[in-house]
């Protein structure tokens, strides 16, 4: 009995230094991620100052009004819907680009992680370089490259040979989009090489002894081992484009290309329009909370499986 | 190492001809062929990726005004022009250095407050830590522009102690960089295991001291090579700085280019992107070098690879 209670005693004082050990991480979490995420559902659902047009937030959820947000949906959906198609168009963007960034990263993950021998240390640290330079450094070459007299206007004209004076930085849908898989394809390639590494070889030569050929060996071995990296790999990617504002901004300007996130962009800093920039905010959580949740599920299950 | 041993039958046996050429229905059918569409798929992709960045970083050095027309090496945009170099020129010389302020101090906060979160969300067992974990992973894939907006409405409605500029910006920084060091220490604690510390305490250590002296230092690459990740991500983040800066003061480098990007600059916004670039490489460098030293003769890490260092996110 006295054995027992001092065992209690221990892991109960053991509980109190973790619990001390994460509180603080905790607290940061909550006063600065989850309690902002309720400041934009008081300032949607609240008031607007009449004369200054401040939002003033309201935090009592019974008396929150929905004409914020009802305008916002209207101007989605309804006969003026200025804003539907941006809405429709982040979604074509984003899918475009994610499809693009998987055809890209997937071999090149695929030849990383199992076929590139001696070079791998090599190619890795290659491929992990895009990390660490900037975003916006990145999107800096590419305005280089692309403006009326760049690079790319000249190696079209072969040195004069031509005259080409195509003008890439005016709203080009095809441009905005590369641009999107030229910023996020890293982002997709690691998680990808990560998962492709941990593959049993023995599980592949067991295919191919057995009889598989090779397309079938991929198709029915590969594919099916790493299809949770591969959801995880097209999350990492999607989610982070659909907040993005600034690659539409640097490689276009044009509200032709216009996303949602330029609509955030551009509502956040008026007066007024602070609660409009609230209501897309929801709207993308709204859209992005399953694949999150997802992610966050898949990710736990992967904890207790190497645990 | 997969791929070595995948290899070897090919040079080693002499059952297998692949030196001959034995049309293209041959080559698709040799298990050990080289897998040619892979290395050029691969090798291309390299070539896209590094290359617009490499050509920005040799137009900082040009001569002339132009960032499309070579006119001649010079270092006239690093300090040599009197108005519109990096050295000389106010407005590019602060944004570098609020960079750099922004990715020291973040890190020395975020850091410690991700490890102790993950070692204690891992040890303690109940409800509010899973929930604090879920609310940590949600926190790594929330969209970030989500996070600086709600972020941006707590600091411009609420009363809170502190004001836009380089406060907010270390908090919201604090805030989207913690899941880093925490995912990382979690995976490393889940590789140690729990044997080292039970040995710990059946020897008399208490709690805290097997924490202190067996499992920190175990621990001390993975903290190191998330200080070295945080400090690398946040000198080159936009999307919290951005909104959360108050004027141009508190603007940092990747502002700096959003701005002018897109408004005919000079090679001295290269030049300023070219040494954001060092910096993240060096930072990056002395961290793996750092990497190796600290897992030298360890047992329990078997990749050292750059890979390993990168925590494969």
């Amino acid at each position: 009995m006295g054995a027992w209670l001092t065992r209690r005693f221990r892991s109960a004082r053991e509980n109190g230094l973790w619990t001390a050990l994460a509180l603080p991480g905790i607290a940061w979490l909550v006063l600065f991620f989850l309690a902002p995420l309720y400041i934009v559902l008081a300032i949607v659902f609240g008031r607007l100052d009449p004369i200054f047009r401040t939002p003033e937030p309201v935090w009592d959820p019974i008396k929150w009004s929905g004409s914020q947000f009802t305008y916002v949906i209207d101007r989605i959906v309804g006969s003026d819907g200025i804003f539907g198609p941006a809405l429709l168009r982040t979604a074509v963007y984003v899918l475009l680009a994610s499809a693009i960034c998987m055809c890209i990263a997937f071999p090149v993950a695929y030849f990383v992680a199992r076929l590139a021998g001696r070079r791998r240390g090599v190619i890795l640290a290659l491929l992990i370089a895009p990390f660490w330079i900037s975003y916006m450094m990145r999107m800096l070459a590419w305005v280089n490259l692309l403006e009326d007299d760049g690079l790319v206007n000249k190696a079209l004209s072969l040195g004069g040979l031509f005259s080409v004076h195509e003008e890439w930085l005016a709203g080009k849908s095809a441009v905005v989009v590369l641009g999107l898989v030229y910023g996020y394809v890293p982002y997709m390639i690691l998680p990808l090489y990560a998962g492709l590494d941990r593959l049993p070889q023995s599980a592949l030569e067991a295919a191919r002894d057995l009889g598989a050929n090779r397309p079938s060996a991929f198709f029915r071995v590969v594919l099916p081992m790493c299809r949770p990296t591969i959801v995880a790999a097209a999350l990492l990617t999607c989610l982070p484009m659909l907040g993005d504002y600034y690659t539409n901004d640097l490689l276009s300007a044009s509200p032709r290309t216009s996303m949602v996130g330029n609509l955030i962009n551009e509502t956040v800093l008026t007066p007024g329009e602070t609660g409009y920039a609230g209501a897309f905010v929801m709207i993308v959580i709204v859209a992005s909370l399953i694949p999150m949740l997802y992610y966050v599920r898949s990710t736990i299950k992967a904890d207790l499986v190497a645990t | 190492m997969t791929a070595a041993t995948r290899t070897t039958p090919a040079s080693t046996s002499p059952a297998t001809p692949t030196r001959t050429w034995r049309g293209p229905v041959g080559w698709w059918r040799d298990p050990w062929r080289k897998p040619r569409v892979l290395i050029g798929i691969t090798i291309a992709y390299l070539v896209w990726s590094l290359a617009p960045v490499i050509v920005a970083v040799v137009f900082s050095f040009n001569a002339g005004k132009s960032r499309t027309v070579w006119q001649g090496f010079s270092m006239r945009w690093y300090w040599g022009d009197k108005i519109g170099s990096v050295w000389h020129n106010a407005s590019l010389h602060t944004a570098l250095v609020q960079t750099l302020k922004l990715g020291v101090i973040t890190t020395v906060i975020t850091v410690p407050l991700g490890v102790a979160f993950a070692i204690g969300i891992d040890r303690w067992r109940g409800r509010l830590p899973e929930g604090a974990n879920v609310l940590m992973l949600l926190s790594f894939v929330l969209p970030e522009t989500l996070l600086a907006v709600s972020l941006l409405f707590l600091v411009t409605t609420i009363a809170v102690p502190f004001e836009l500029g380089t406060t907010a910006q270390v908090v919201g920084l604090v805030t989207f960089q913690l899941s880093y060091p925490a995912v990382l220490v979690r995976a490393r604690l889940a590789t140690i295991g729990r044997q080292y510390e039970e040995a710990a305490q059946d020897l008399g250590a208490s709690a805290m001291g097997a924490l202190r002296r067996v499992i920190m230092p175990m621990l001390m690459p993975a903290i190191f090579a998330s200080a070295v990740l945080v400090f690398a991500d946040v000198i080159d983040d936009f999307v919290i700085v951005r909104y959360l800066s108050s004027d141009a003061s508190t603007e940092p480098v990747s502002v700096k280019i959003y701005n002018t990007a897109r408004a005919a600059p000079t090679p001295a916004l290269n030049a300023l992107a070219t040494l954001l670039l060092l910096a993240a490489l060096l930072a990056v460098v002395i961290g793996f070098v750092g990497y190796r030293l600290l897992t030298r003769g360890d047992s329990t890490h078997e990749d050292r690879s750059i890979g390993a260092f990168a925590g494969e996110l």
